[in-house]
């Protein structure tokens, strides 16, 4: 279409006739672009629709074109208009690209869904011993407490594990139905004591040790019997050392391992290597004291052994009892694994068959 | 030891329920392991009396009986006994009622009569003829004339079964606690009262007892005491009911008069004594000595025994009579027609006691008692006591005096009470007054600072077991709970550290800890293929085993480790790995001790685990130990393993363990058809080359350059040559060389096999540059080309 001069007032009116015109044509590219875009199934199709309308060939630019016949006045008009026609259609094509990327990314995740409930790939871990567990809780304790913790041979001279100790030659302990022998001298040792000694010969107080270990007795292997099991003892030796520092060591012990509402006493009893020497109970777990099962009706269940250490004993050890005091305590260790972890057979421990070792 | 408490309330009577009395004296150092009532389970037996007896109309063996049981009408009772008498006072089991051994009792219809509950025989109430003996064992228990005879009243009230026992566990220094007034006396002093012990008194008139037999002791240091007494007119017959109560509350059984003296005594005093007829003892004198040679004795219980010349008997002028302190002969016991009764008091020595009970295999209560060192002071109040009985029973006349042979008396223990020491021990503060009072409940003689121990408390030596009489009595739970003094540098060693590291990286690796015994059978050595000539077979032996499966110490942990893979697998468990850090035993010559190592062990079996598993396990384990310049190398030397898949981990050629295959044959003693993987390492060589110091390395600046090779050797070559030869040659710029293929085939030819190898090479300090790069790996093929190594063309 081409515009011809008129007289003023014709081409006044022809112009106002061409805007309108302009502008009818603008809204109509502007609805029709955004109804194919609405319609648009691809990415593709919607490429197309925005070269056809804002493309340098497109209708848009096409009515732009035309804008030139204009007088200079109306050209902002129409210029204006057309530019929020094209950013219309812009955001519409945008707002349908992001559309269709969300829907491709959503059918291609649906694609990829697994079935989680599939089991998890793990790296094989191997287990702790159960007893070793629990000794190590119990080292983690005295350390903290200040304790080293000392080994010895389990193959030991009697020498240390009964003359020392105010074992006498003819006390029931050094008898064969108890102990094992290699000879004579040299036995398979019945307690870890022994390195306590070792450790009072070598070592000037102030001392603060456990020791920890394999200890041999003649029990024929049942359920709560074995000829090899672990103890824990523990020994400390300084100056002005009092019972009521074993008590108050030996409380907070319980505590840590047993947890805070443990309430223990300590009853008198008979050791030949402590004086004072006591046993140390734990109020039973399942009654509070009443009585029960558990604790055959006593309330209490024995946790260890200790005392003073006899005056005798530090003397054999080259310590001055007048200088010196201390005290030592011991306790079986498969005992307290098969309280914390309900183990009702000792066997299971040197069976290590793997459905057992795997649950700990 | 059995308490019964009425026998404790003859000398003290403590004022509060048994419950709290067993607690009590747990707390002051008699642990108490339970207390029961007698009779507790009987209930509803009440005494009745037999108003008439009928045959029951419908049963020839049976009775119908009117019993009196105090209530409105007599009740209807049918019987099979043929005992009951009209008249007759009997336990009658009512409707609802419990015997012995928790039987309910109804009332309901035998035969079609009536019977409203039971009569009931002595078994039916726990009881036997030894506490009853004029009753019958299978008929009704008709009561006698020691019995309560009152219609209705509970059963265990008319017949004495309502004692309450405590059962004490006395500790083995205190054997004075093995009787009535040891306890009366601990008692005492928990309760803060004083023990009244009646004097003993005895009225003799039997004439002088050393006309009646003579005493000689030979060995004065086995038998530190001999003293005995003679009773005449001797009469056998039961023993009164309340002893029989007491002695079957202490758990003894009642067999006459004279031997339940003896063990009344034993329970009331502690010290056992033994009885003897007169006319066994030949020549009427009694010698204490040594056995001869080749002498032998028949022991009351029937066996004949040999005894050597260690051993301690009781003679007459000819023969044994009895081991001393553990049993009589044959002939030592007393009879029905007993006349004249010796009795024997004496002391032994406890060791010589126990060595001799240990050698014949015969423990009996006496020996119990006397190995445990009992008190000569306390030989003659026994004596007496017994005599004192004697009378009182009306047994037999007691003769005047006592034949008494004592030897050296021992002197008595003095200390010195140090207040300030005893509560510096105990950290508590006890007033001085508090702890005399103490001790002088408990039997000991306080005079200013001095305190004498009393005999029978031979435990009691120091100051320190003085502090225990008085702290057990004061209470340990008045002693303050206080922490130690001053620091202390609390931390694992070096080797308890690296331990606890190699447990992490091996459980890390995938293998769980085990724990197996120290003991093996010596056949195991045979079972992994150990040479003949093996110093591992010189192992130490247990000269008292539990039996041949554990009755050598292991110089190897291998045959652990194999019994525990094999023992899974016959579990059925599909795969395992396991690991233990365990000890080994190698006698040392020379030394008493052996030398005792610990061995890293690792055994696997099952799916993902190989021979390269295992390698990588061990490999990982010595990388993350710190150790550096470790080589793996095939080896041969062990029989237990694969000879072709076996190999050994080395530093500058010492061994630091073995790892491999277990040979088929060797899996086959063990019945396994799995391929068992077996590794051991010596752990603390390990620690000795390990490097527990880290130093940080700057991250590299410059960029890595990589060639990859293609080699072709001989297939036999072991490719650590290789490796070895490229790392040499290449020096400090190869940063990592890795083996990413390992081919044969036809292209390569017979015997042959083509190695891939990636190199990363790079220095620290500048960019190489590609010839830099080229001439190094130049290098390393002339190098190689020498060793018949070659680049794949």
């Amino acid at each position: 279409m081409a515009f011809r001069p008129y007289d003023t007032r014709d081409e006044r009116l022809l112009i106002f006739f061409e805007v309108i015109l302009l502008k009818d044509m603008l809204n109509q590219i502007e609805q029709q672009a955004i109804e194919a875009l609405e319609s648009a199934k691809s990415e593709q199709e919607i490429d197309g629709l925005r070269v056809k309308y804002l493309g340098k060939k497109g209708e848009l630019t096409g009515i732009l074109k035309q804008m030139g016949g204009l007088p200079a006045e109306e050209r902002p008009l129409i210029g204006q208009l057309a530019n929020i026609v094209r950013e219309k259609i812009g955001a519409k094509i945008s707002e349908r690209f992001a559309e269709m990327k969300s829907e491709s990314v959503k059918a291609r995740l649906s694609l990829e869904a697994i079935d989680v409930t599939m089991p998890g790939k793990r790296e094989a871990m191997g287990k702790r011993h159960p007893i070793s567990l629990v000794l190590d809780d119990i080292t983690e304790i005295f350390l903290g407490m200040g304790f080293k913790v000392a080994e010895g041979p389990e193959v030991e001279l009697g020498y240390y594990n009964f003359d020392v100790l105010n074992i006498p030659k003819d006390h029931p302990a050094r008898d064969t139905q108890d102990t094992f022998y290699i000879n004579d001298e040299v036995i398979l040792r019945p307690q870890t004591s022994p390195v306590q000694v070792r450790v009072m010969n070598r070592q000037k107080p102030p001392i603060r040790i456990i020791a920890p270990g394999r200890v041999y007795r003649s029990d024929a292997v049942d359920a709560t019997h074995s000829p090899l099991f672990h103890q824990v003892e523990g020994l400390v030796i300084d100056k002005a050392i009092t019972m009521a520092d074993l008590k108050g060591t030996l409380e907070l012990f319980a505590k840590m391992l047993y947890g805070n509402d443990m309430v223990v006493r300590f009853r008198p009893h008979y050791f030949p290597f402590t004086e004072p020497s006591a046993e140390m109970d734990a109020m039973c777990f399942v009654c509070q004291g009443e009585g029960c099962r558990l604790c055959k009706g006593e309330g209490w269940i024995e946790i260890l052994g200790c005392g003073m250490v006899h005056p005798k004993v530090l003397k054999n050890c080259g310590i001055d009892p007048c200088e010196y005091a201390g005290f030592a305590f011991g306790m079986g260790l498969e005992r307290v694994v098969m309280r914390r972890y309900a183990i009702d057979d000792l066997r299971l421990f040197f069976d290590n068959d793997e459905r057992f070792l795997n649950q700990f | 030891m059995n308490l019964s408490m009425r026998w404790l309330n003859d000398y003290i009577k403590p004022d509060v329920p048994v419950k709290r009395y067993a607690a009590d004296m747990t707390m002051s150092g008699s642990k108490v392991e339970l207390f029961m009532t007698e009779g507790q389970e009987l209930k509803n037996i009440v005494a009745g009396k037999v108003l008439s007896i009928e045959k029951h109309p419908n049963a020839d063996t049976l009775y119908i009986c009117k019993v009196d049981t105090g209530g409105d009408k007599p009740l209807q009772i049918v019987t099979g006994a043929d005992n009951v008498t009209q008249g007759a006072f009997v336990p009658v089991a009512m409707n609802d009622s419990v015997v012995f051994g928790g039987k309910e009792i109804k009332a309901g219809k035998l035969r079609g009569e009536l019977s409203e509950g039971m009569l009931c025989s002595l078994s039916e109430l726990g009881l036997s003829v030894n506490d009853f003996p004029y009753a019958r064992e299978d008929g009704i228990f008709l009561l006698g004339d020691d019995c309560e005879k009152t219609v209705g009243m509970d059963i265990r009230e008319a017949i004495g079964l309502n004692d309450t026992v405590v059962e004490f566990e006395i500790t083995s220094n205190r054997p004075d606690c093995l009787s009535v007034i040891g306890l009366a006396r601990e008692t005492a002093a928990t309760y803060g009262e004083k023990l009244e012990v009646q004097p003993l008194s005895v009225q003799a008139g039997g004439g002088d007892v050393n006309e009646v037999i003579s005493v000689e002791v030979k060995n004065p240091q086995l038998c530190t005491r001999y003293a005995a007494a003679a009773v005449k007119d001797v009469k056998i017959e039961p023993s009164p009911r309340w002893m029989r109560e007491r002695l079957r509350a202490a758990g003894v059984r009642p067999i006459n008069n004279i031997v339940d003296i003896t063990n009344y005594v034993m329970l009331e005093y502690g010290h056992p004594m033994h009885a003897f007829d007169l006319r066994h003892v030949t020549g009427a004198k009694i010698v204490v000595r040594n056995a001869e040679d080749g002498e032998a004795i028949t022991t009351l219980d029937g066996v004949k025994r040999k005894l050597s010349p260690g051993m301690l008997v009781i003679a007459d002028s000819a023969n044994p009579t009895a081991v001393a302190g553990v049993m009589g002969g044959e002939f030592s016991g007393v009879y029905d027609d007993t006349s004249t009764v010796i009795f024997e008091s004496a002391c032994f020595n406890g060791a010589s006691v126990r060595s001799t009970s240990k050698k014949l295999g015969l423990r009996t209560e006496s020996s119990s008692r006397f190995e445990k060192g009992l008190d000569p002071e306390n030989c003659m109040p026994a004596l007496m006591r017994a005599c004192e009985l004697v009378e009182k029973l009306e047994a037999g006349i007691v003769c005047d005096g006592f034949a008494d042979v004592y030897g050296a008396k021992k002197e008595r223990t003095r200390l010195t009470l140090d207040h300030a020491a005893i509560c510096g021990l105990l950290g508590l503060e006890i007033p001085e007054s508090d702890m005399r009072r103490t001790l002088k409940s408990l039997g000991f003689e306080v005079d200013g600072k001095q305190v004498t121990v009393p005999s029978f408390r031979a435990d009691v030596e120091c100051g320190a077991d003085l502090a225990e009489e008085i702290a057990r009595i004061y209470g340990y739970d008045k002693i303050p709970a206080t922490a130690i003094r001053g620091l202390a540098d609390g931390q694992l060693s070096r080797e308890q550290k690296f331990g606890r590291m190699v447990s992490q990286i091996l459980i890390a690796a995938g293998y769980s800890e085990i724990i197996t015994y120290s003991f093996i059978s010596p056949k195991y050595y045979d079972k992994i293929g150990l040479p003949k000539d093996s110093t591992l077979r010189k192992s130490l032996t247990i000269s008292n085993p539990l039996g041949e499966d554990t009755s050598i110490m292991r110089t190897t942990a291998l045959p652990s480790m194999l019994e525990v893979l094999a023992k899974n697998y016959h579990n059925r468990n599909a795969a395992v790995r396991f690991y233990e850090i365990a000890t080994e035993y190698a006698p040392q010559d020379g030394e008493k001790l052996p030398r005792e190592d610990k061995k890293i062990m690792l055994g696997c079996y099952g799916a993902g685990v190989d021979f390269f598993a295992l390698k990588g396990c061990v490999e990982t384990l010595l990388e993350c130990a710190g150790i550096t310049g470790w080589d793996i190398e095939a080896v041969q030397h062990d029989n237990a393993f694969h000879p072709g898949r076996c190999a050994r981990v080395a530093i500058k050629g010492e061994e630091l363990g073995v790892l491999g295959e277990i040979h088929p044959l060797i899996a086959e003693n063990y019945d396994v058809q799995a391929k068992m993987y077996a590794a051991r390492i010596d752990f603390r060589a390990l620690l000795a080359h390990s490097n527990p110091e880290k130093k940080y390395k700057p991250l590299p600046k410059f960029p890595a350059m990589t060639r990859d090779l293609a080699l072709v050797c001989d297939d036999d070559m072991p490719v650590l040559l290789i490796q070895k030869e490229i790392e040499a040659s290449v020096g400090g710029i190869l940063e990592k060389l890795e083996m990413f293929d390992v081919y044969r085939g036809k292209q390569i030819g017979e015997g042959k096999k083509s190695v891939a190898y990636s190199l990363k090479l790079r220095a620290l300090d500048r960019t190489l540059t590609d010839d830099e790069c080229d001439k190094a790996v130049q290098k390393a093929l002339e190098a190689l080309e020498k060793k018949d190594v070659k680049l794949r063309s």
